[in-house]
């Protein structure tokens, strides 16, 4: 039995953000991505000048990683012993067809590295990490739909094999239309269970906000 | 236990292992001058696959699983390469307990090009639409799991693959990765000014930055073996630098951190290795990382080589090209020469290979680091206990 347990879980999505469950913020006005995670970041008012060299993708997952280690206490535990495995099912799409409208013709051709390195889904993984002195496991998987069974069995095995022992585990996503991050927080401390039906059923109340 | 039963690389030099294996001994570089304004408006040096033949290699396989449909480049070197590598296996693709783990960094990215919009349906660049071409092709009933991790995917795949088959949850697992150069990839890496003139000078004085190169490659893994000569998945691990997004940390904790941690997994002490595939981009401060990693570890006496001055760097597909290069090596217990390397240009004194050297090799180390501060260290040995 895998002594693993989620202590904390946060949505944000349709311009809310929701930590166990709970309204923590909302911004009605907010167009699109970029603004609303203006406004959080606003309201978190974490002093992080980094956040804005940000893409929009990394931003949600920053301010995520922000909502749900939010006076969260890890001293306990060694950086090495923290990991953040992510997932989604865009990759980067919108940050590639930035870069890609960059380079289209030679005539008008202007790559820019900060765009570029930016197109790599994990980046988001090294931004919490920097932030929050994260130096165990990192994964970051493509999956269709949000898969509570791949993530979950993911972090059990590498609890179990001892590679780790706190988790930042979820969804992190930006399509041309929409945007969703769902990431919990797990450890051996926490009161409910980390296994895929758990996670499956955090993830799904989002249906009832 | 996790075993490596079979692998492939489809690269510049070669449509298997064993072909791109015997232009490496003979000193062959897949990398020239590519002059193709589709890709950027002056030269440059990339490692490229022979795209003649890939089409005839796949028509050959397409035929022989009566597949009709049309597909990619990438999509057509994924396919070969897992042929190829089943083909020497008895691991049945069809099973509910064979998984295929995809490593990737780009997948189908040329896609995104305005010329190319129209070919294939919108979501074929999307990694997920890439693992479900593929699972399909070979009737796979599991949903293909696919890793994005920048320059790690690769033994991040394989590691995920022992940890999986370790845990009973699968008995075989297919770990193939690729990436193509495309535009998109070449004007990125140009915009960093990260890639070098000719083709790359890893661990060299003279070394001034990477070479770009496509390939795709698959290993796979079971939890048993028939083979007399056994090579095993002893340990792996990843873990984040914390420190940049797009350079590495300049104590190369990240990577010391990786290594440690296959260590003890392995349960080996850093006596026991035997030879070091470095990642060995051959920029800068990769390659310094690098060597001041090994030397934390003490390992400055192995014998460290890096193939990305043959092949380039092949992205999603580095770790698993250059885990079947290993795991050739062993086999023949020869550690192939670094390319490129003439004097050594890392502040710590590590034995980079100059020359082909023959050395029995039970124990061998693969490392690999990213974008994302993101690092990775696998360790293969030849004994079981």
């Amino acid at each position: 039995m895998v002594d693993l347990k989620i202590s904390r879980y946060c949505h944000i999505m349709d311009n809310k953000v929701f930590v166990d469950g709970s309204l923590r913020f909302e911004d009605r006005d907010a167009i699109g991505l970029k603004q609303f995670t203006k406004s959080i970041y606003r309201f978190l008012a974490p002093s992080y000048n980094k956040f804005f060299k940000m893409d929009e993708i990394s931003r949600l997952g920053f301010l995520a990683a922000e909502v749900l280690l939010k006076d969260v206490d890890l001293t306990d535990y060694s950086s090495d012993e923290i990991s953040v495995i992510l997932s989604n099912s865009e990759s980067t799409l919108l940050t590639d067809q930035n870069h890609q409208d960059s380079i289209n013709d030679f005539d008008n051709f202007f790559p820019s590295p900060s765009v570029f390195v930016y197109t790599l889904p994990n980046i988001m993984i090294g931004e919490i990490s920097i932030r929050h002195k994260f130096q165990g496991e990192n994964t970051f998987f493509i999956v269709e739909n949000f898969s509570a069974d791949l993530i979950a069995n993911h972090i059990n095995n590498l609890f179990l094999t001892n590679k780790s022992k706190v988790f930042v585990g979820g969804l992190v996503n930006q399509s041309n239309d929409n945007y969703e991050a769902f990431v919990y927080l797990a450890s051996d401390k926490g009161h409910l269970q980390h296994n895929a039906l758990k996670i499956k059923s955090l993830y799904n109340n989002k249906i009832e906000y | 236990m996790s075993f490596f039963l079979a692998d492939n690389i489809i690269s510049s030099l070669g449509f298997n292992t064993k072909e791109t294996f015997s232009s490496l001994l003979l000193g062959e570089i897949g990398i020239k001058q590519i002059d193709n304004k589709e890709y950027y408006s002056e030269t440059f040096p990339a490692s490229m696959i022979d795209e003649n033949r890939l089409n005839v290699e796949f028509k050959r396989v397409a035929e022989k699983y009566s597949n009709t449909s049309d597909h990619t480049k990438l999509e057509k070197m994924l396919i070969v390469s897992i042929d190829d590598a089943l083909s020497s296996t008895e691991v049945n693709i069809v099973c509910d307990k064979t998984a295929i783990i995809l490593s990737t960094t780009k997948g189908n990215i040329n896609l995104l090009a305005s010329n190319e919009k129209d070919s294939f349906e919108k979501e074929r660049v999307l990694l997920w639409k890439l693992g479900d071409v593929i699972r399909n092709f070979f009737g796979n009933p599991n949903q293909t799991i696919v890793i994005s991790n920048a320059c790690i995917s690769g033994v991040l795949a394989i590691n995920t693959a022992a940890m999986y088959i370790n845990s009973g949850l699968y008995d075989n697992v297919v770990v193939t990765g690729g990436d193509i150069v495309s535009r998109f990839v070449v004007s990125g890496f140009m915009s960093f000014l990260s890639l070098s003139p000719t083709a790359c000078k890893p661990f060299d004085e003279k070394r001034d930055g990477l070479s770009l190169g496509e390939a795709a490659a698959t290993i796979i893994l079971g939890n048993s073996t028939d083979d007399e000569q056994k090579l095993v998945f002893k340990g792996g691990a990843s873990a984040n630098d914390a420190n940049h997004i797009s350079g590495p940390s300049r104590n190369g904790e990240g990577s010391y951190i990786a290594i440690k941690k296959a260590i003890i997994e392995a349960k080996i002490s850093t006596t026991d290795i035997d030879h070091i595939s470095a990642h060995g981009t051959a920029t800068p401060y990769n390659d310094e990382m690098e060597s001041i990693a090994i030397d934390r570890h003490n390992l400055c006496a192995v014998p460290v080589n890096s193939i990305k001055g043959y092949l380039g760097h092949t992205l999603g597909a580095a770790g698993i090209v250059e885990t079947a290069i290993l795991l050739e090596e062993m086999r023949q217990n020869t550690i192939l020469k670094t390319a490129g390397f003439n004097n050594l240009g890392v502040s710590k004194p590590i034995f980079v290979t100059d020359r082909i050297i023959k050395k029995d090799l039970n124990c061998c180390l693969k490392m690999a680091s990213g974008f994302g501060g993101s690092n990775a260290a696998l360790i293969i040995s030849k004994t079981e206990s």
